[in-house]
């Protein structure tokens, strides 16, 4: 009875030193890459359980402020930092160092029954801006264009306006879905609709649209050839060792790149 | 049982009655506290009269006047429903109905009632909205008149039950007294029950339509989801529930954009709020007519 005490009382002595010794990764920054950090960052602990990983949303910029804060230790962006950040970030004696972790591309869809193969992006800007309210305006047949975009919170959304919309709002009347899925869906049934998905969400009964040219498939995503792409970084200071390269090499791992791919994004290998 | 263990078990239940007062006061203060601060970012003008919802753009606009006006066409559009069916509904099983009837007919209403909303929602999307849009060929499904079907029925059972109960309040007497007179049953129901029962009714029809103003999952995923103020029957809202639902689990904490949801939240509670009072008012004034004093 004693004896099994003593043990007790050492091994809660004893964890209660390691966990002091416990190395902690803090990861703050863009809503788009946090899936991918949440999960990478679960699958590590669970094989490390000395590492504690803590994961925080905000956006790419509160990302980036909090690595040239010196208050995270990794920043989560869907952009590649502006040149006024790495001022800043010089400026501060912090070294950014990005790290692309994934590709992100989104899948411009229609109703199979409409003709339309190709869209450029000017047009697409035209179409969820409400400059184009009608199929005929790209030589279609004359019929209402039902816009579906994603809600005005979602990361795909934000990647979305980002690379077609030129900082212009989307039409107040477009039907905004809570997922892909439910876009998805939705185009499905509508034969005048038009939505955008990420890669993943593709199914048989949507028409996905080559944009400038380009197919969305997972080679031009890689390649950075289709133009509604982007890759995902995570930012450091100064190349990482210990732990840190440790996480950052296995989100670039075969398994973490998995990972990605779970999250519906486009991994590297 | 002894005086000791009857306190006790009093106060217990006590505790528990008042839980539920600890539970509503706590989530009014949280609502206070969280939804208040969006009137730094803008006034409440221009919160609730905005007409543009954009809210993560920059600058952001925080109008929520075309949910506001979500939330009502829908909620009118489901009452057009929701009161002829479950009050038709109320009076048949009350009125028409045998014993056997109603036997099998209440359950089947009251049913409708503890199907997950969910279960509409995905019914109305998969199935109604598809189905409309090649029946009335209007360009999309996903509108105000599917979002108000659907919610129109899920209103029903509340309509039907709360009228039912008020038919069933109406003292035999008043029925007798009728019948004495000389009056016929069409007569009777028209010109004595009816009135009578009216506090009960508009009761019943007011709580179904707290009941639909609250729906969210059905609305967010039936509705469209177009944060524009309606101009036809068939084009896309976007309530006010959905637009919490959709955006919350996005939206930065502390942010003017959660604030701004919880301001909705606000309105929406204070709405649903004020439904409950008149409810309760009538209620009461018309019992007291009545001389039930209940």
């Amino acid at each position: 009875m004693k004896l099994s005490k003593v043990f007790i009382c050492t091994a809660i002595i004893s964890s209660l030193v390691m966990a002091k010794e416990n190395k902690k990764i803090s990861i703050e920054g863009s809503t788009t890459v946090l899936p991918i950090a949440q999960i990478a960052a679960e699958e590590y602990m669970m094989a490390n359980p000395d590492v504690d990983i803590t994961v925080r949303g905000g956006g790419s910029g509160v990302g980036i402020a909090s690595l040239i804060e010196g208050t995270c230790d990794i920043a989560d962006a869907s952009r590649s930092m502006k040149d006024k950040e790495i001022k800043t970030a010089v400026n501060k004696g912090v070294n950014p160092v990005a790290h692309v972790v994934a590709m992100d591309g989104i899948a411009v869809v229609i109703h199979p029954s409409n003709k339309l193969k190709e869209i450029s992006k000017e047009q697409l800007k035209a179409i969820y801006t409400g400059k184009y309210s009608n199929w005929s305006k790209l030589g279609g047949e004359k019929k209402k264009i039902i816009v579906i975009s994603r809600d005005s919170a979602s990361g795909t959304y934000e990647a979305f306006s980002k690379l077609t919309m030129d900082g212009e709002r989307v039409r107040s009347d477009a039907l905004l879905s809570a997922s892909n899925r439910a876009v998805v869906t939705t185009v499905e049934n509508t034969p005048g609709a038009i939505g955008y998905v990420g890669l993943g969400y593709i199914t048989s009964k949507v028409k996905a649209i080559g944009v400038d040219g380009v197919q969305c498939t997972k080679a031009s995503i890689l390649s950075g050839e289709y133009p509604l792409s982007r890759p995902l970084f995570m930012y450091t200071n100064g190349n990482p060792c210990g732990q840190l390269k440790a996480f950052l090499d296995f989100v670039k791992s075969k398994e973490g790149q998995k990972l990605v791919e779970e999250s519906g994004y486009v991994g590297l290998k | 049982m002894n005086f000791k263990t009857e306190n006790i078990i009093k106060s217990g239940f006590g505790i528990l009655a008042f839980s539920s007062l600890l539970f509503l006061l706590g989530i009014i203060v949280i609502l206070f506290k969280e939804g208040l601060p969006i009137f730094k970012y803008v006034k409440l003008f221009e919160f609730i009269g905005g007409k543009f919802w954009y809210p993560t753009y920059d600058p952001p606009d925080f109008g929520i006047l075309p949910l506001i006006l979500g939330t009502f066409w829908v909620t009118i559009g489901a009452m057009f429903i929701a009161v002829p069916v479950g009050l038709g509904s109320a009076l048949y099983l009350h009125e028409i109905a045998g014993y056997r009837e109603r036997a099998v007919l209440k359950p089947i209403i009251e049913l409708l009632a503890g199907i997950p909303s969910i279960v509409y929602g995905f019914f109305g999307m998969v199935i109604l909205a598809p189905f409309l849009q090649r029946l009335l060929n209007i360009p999309i499904g996903l509108c105000l008149f599917t979002a108000s079907f659907i919610l129109g029925i899920m209103a029903v059972p509340t309509v039907s039950s709360l009228a039912e109960d008020a038919l069933d309040y109406v003292p035999k007497s008043f029925r007798e007294a009728s019948f004495a007179v000389g009056a016929n049953r069409w007569q009777t129901l028209v010109k004595v029950v009816i009135p009578a029962a009216g506090s009960g009714i508009s009761t019943a029809i007011i709580l179904g339509v707290s009941r639909i103003v609250g729906e969210t999952m059905t609305v967010l995923m039936v509705a469209g989801g177009a944060a524009v103020i309606p101009k036809s029957l068939f084009g896309p809202v976007r309530p006010m529930t959905a637009t919490i639902a959709a955006e919350m689990g996005e939206a930065v904490v502390e942010s003017a954009h959660y604030h701004a949801l919880f301001g909705i939240g606000l309105i929406l509670f204070l709405i649903t709020l004020i439904f409950n009072m008149i409810a309760e008012m009538i209620g009461r004034r018309y019992r007291l007519k009545l001389g039930l004093g209940r």
